[in-house]
């Protein structure tokens, strides 16, 4: 099993009671109420927890992107990538991910990867994502194109990566007259790539289709068997057997001294989640066309408040109950966790540790418990289970790079 | 003002979609050129110009029933489709009434061929960025709240949507928005081209705004002046955007009374 931290990084220290004022605390909430002096200091307290996380034995550190909220700092997931690249030595760098349709340059992502890929000796994983609604909104990107600039640049990166140049790439979004970036990547045929997600099914069948691990975002128990049930159905479609080394899973864990004490802290992450939905304006978050067209009923409901959102989280009570927050002591997580993921059998998980609030104290506290008591009982029940990483399991990069396709049967076509 | 009319609808194969068109009345042919929100089924105003014009309303593709080409990428495309379905009704000479966003198709049209038009009618056209302040970007409001910004008398939206439209029509406001953002996302609902273009076009034009238009800041006027400078200009006081729904009497006595004298 393949273990990452990951913190959203979350810019705290914004007066929490403005964004209820204003109804909102993305897009839009104005960047007057950022502090830079705060900044400059999570940054760097983000900065000691990865290079604790290394240090107690995670194996890889899990990197995202959001823009114009709180809710997230890294506006770029390339520079926390670069920083780690350097300032650690054995973590794999996982971004899940880069949002490609936001780019202009494709051709540019590939470079940044490539190198951070050279700099941190291979350890980079490079996932990529549609970004979310308001996203495009931040950067003026079109959301009707959001899938097809996706594939589009997905296409033209990796075939940067293996195709060697200078070569030409005209598409309906992409206009490449020369491709022949220097910088290439240290791993051959090149970097893995991981495909995280939350509800879209064509994400899913996406994924499946070029055999990238699917990473679910905090999903309930439910929905991330859905899902494998969606990619194992697909793999198999286009000549492979999925199994736990396809299948990621991000989950909310937190863990203290005490029960109590880890309870109160986990109630941080509702937090995030009310920043990130329920204070989120719904025709931002899912602007006209970004979303497949048969949840366009449910989207224009729940933009003028007849329909509870897609995305809706239940109380933090229950997401206790029904193991979506998982916090406690270690032995309550070790419990917790063991029981997920018996239910859901992932080859990777990625642990959401520290949000909010949280102080740096009782973040790094948590790195420290997780590290010493919790990764190795993890490591032992992934053992039990044979939950394999795709690192551990061998698996191909990609479906273009696999040599073992099983024959697919003339009727299907 | 007249009783709903009696549309005669049909669908046509028009660059590898089917468009849907309604006609109705009697009359020299007028081409309606409807708005970013498309369009109610009926209007007031739509029955009262069917009593003086021959009345041609398609929908856009890619609004309302109109099939989407997903090759389309601009506005002056779907001026191009337009003219392929004039050609196609064998009136090419058709005057244009254009609402808004159907204001900057029908000049695009008229650029195409300057000649062709029998009179340019544009009310509160989008597609030339005004000179201060910008087109109301309906990316950053919801779809009723934009829907309601085209009205300066909320009665006068109300009377046509309801105090809470459907669910139904949000549904199609959203397939509208959909269509808006794949040809005219950036620059946003206008042209850096279409004011360079105008300057040959022959056919008489009567640019109509309301005076309180909060989609169309008013001052785009000016720049609309400017491109054509020979441009009749009237201003509605009391009235929105949505010239054709809230002023119906004002804009068809304008309409009848251009189209008479031209």
């Amino acid at each position: 099993m393949h273990i990452m931290y990951f913190t959203e990084q979350p810019m705290s220290a914004y007066p929490a009671e403005e964004g209820l004022k204003f109804g909102a605390t993305a897009l839009m909430f104005p960047n007057t109420h950022f502090d830079p002096v705060a900044g400059s200091r999570l940054y760097n307290e983000f900065i000691e927890q990865y290079k604790l996380a290394e240090a107690v034995g995670f194996d890889g550190i899990m990197l995202n992107e959001h823009h114009n909220a709180p809710f997230c700092m890294q506006a770029k997931a390339n520079i926390f990538a670069s920083i780690l690249a350097a300032i650690t030595e054995r973590v794999k760098i996982v971004i899940l991910g880069n949002p490609l349709p936001l780019s202009e340059n494709p051709v540019r992502i590939a470079e940044e990867l490539a190198m951070i890929d050279m700099i941190s000796k291979g350890r980079l994983v490079s996932g990529f994502v549609r970004g979310g609604g308001q996203e495009q909104l931040a950067t003026g990107v079109n959301p009707a194109y959001n899938r097809e600039r996706f594939e589009e640049a997905h296409d033209l990166i990796t075939r940067t990566w293996t195709q060697p140049g200078p070569f030409r790439f005209e598409g309906n979004h992409y206009h490449n007259r020369v491709v022949n970036p220097w910088a290439v990547p240290l791993q051959k045929p090149h970097p893995r790539i991981w495909i995280p997600g939350v509800i879209s099914r064509e994400t899913v069948i996406w994924a499946a289709r070029h055999r990238y691990p699917y990473i679910a975002l905090n999903t309930t128990v439910e929905q991330t068997n859905r899902i494998w049930e969606l990619y194992d159905r697909t793999a198999e479609e286009v000549g492979f057997t999925s199994g736990p080394e396809y299948h990621g899973y991000l989950k909310q864990v937190h863990v203290a001294e005490t029960d109590e004490k880890a309870i109160e802290n986990a109630r941080q992450f509702t937090w995030m989640q009310g920043e990130f939905t329920g204070l989120a304006h719904p025709v931002w978050s899912t602007p006209s066309g970004y979303s497949s067209p048969d949840q366009r009923r449910g989207f224009v409901e729940f933009s003028t408040g007849r329909g509870s959102s897609p995305r809706r989280r239940p109380s933090f009570e229950e997401q206790i109950r029904d193991n979506m927050i998982i916090a406690g002591k270690p032995e309550t997580v070790i419990a917790k966790l063991r029981q997920v993921m018996e239910q859901t059998r992932p080859g990777i998980m990625s642990l959401w540790a520290n949000d909010g609030f949280m102080s740096q104290q009782d973040s790094l506290t948590c790195i420290r418990l997780l590290g010493q008591e919790v990764l190795p009982a993890m490591r032992e029940a992934a053992k039990a289970l044979d939950l394999k990483s795709p690192f551990e399991a061998e698996t191909p990069v990609s479906l273009a790079f696999s040599q073992d396709l099983k024959p697919r049967p003339a009727a299907a076509e | 003002m007249a009783d709903a009319i009696a549309w005669q609808e049909s669908l046509l194969p028009i660059a590898g979609v089917q468009l849907r068109l309604r006609r109705a009345g009697k009359g020299p042919p007028l081409l309606v050129l409807h708005r970013d929100t498309g369009t109610l089924e009926q209007l007031p105003a739509y029955a009262e110009l069917a009593r003086h014009f021959e009345l041609l309303l398609p929908e856009h593709p890619g609004y309302g029933q109109s099939e989407r080409p997903t090759w389309m990428r601009s506005v002056r495309d779907l001026a191009a489709v337009h003219r392929w379905l004039l050609a196609e009704l064998g009136l090419p000479k058709a005057a244009l009434l254009g609402l808004g966003f159907g204001g900057w198709v029908a000049a695009e049209m008229a650029s195409m061929a300057p000649l062709d038009p029998a009179q340019l009618i544009l009310a509160g056209p989008m597609g030339i960025k005004p000179p201060e302040g910008a087109i109301l970007d309906q990316a950053l409001v919801s779809h009723i709240d934009y829907a309601r910004a085209g009205f300066h008398d909320q009665a006068a939206f109300e009377a046509l949507y309801g105090a809470d439209p459907s669910t139904d029509q949000l549904v199609e406001w959203d397939i509208c928005r959909e269509m808006n953002y794949r040809i005219a996302w950036k620059p946003y609902m206008h042209s850096l081209t279409l004011a360079h273009l105008l300057g040959g076009v022959r056919a008489p034009t009567l640019l109509l705004w309301g005076a309180e238009d909060r989609v169309v800041p008013p001052a785009a006027a000016a720049g609309w002046q400017r491109a054509m400078p020979r441009a009749q200009r009237e201003t509605i006081p009391g009235c929105g955007h949505c010239i054709e729904m809230e002023k119906p009497a004002e804009l068809v006595r304008l309409v009848t009374t251009f189209a008479q004298r031209g």
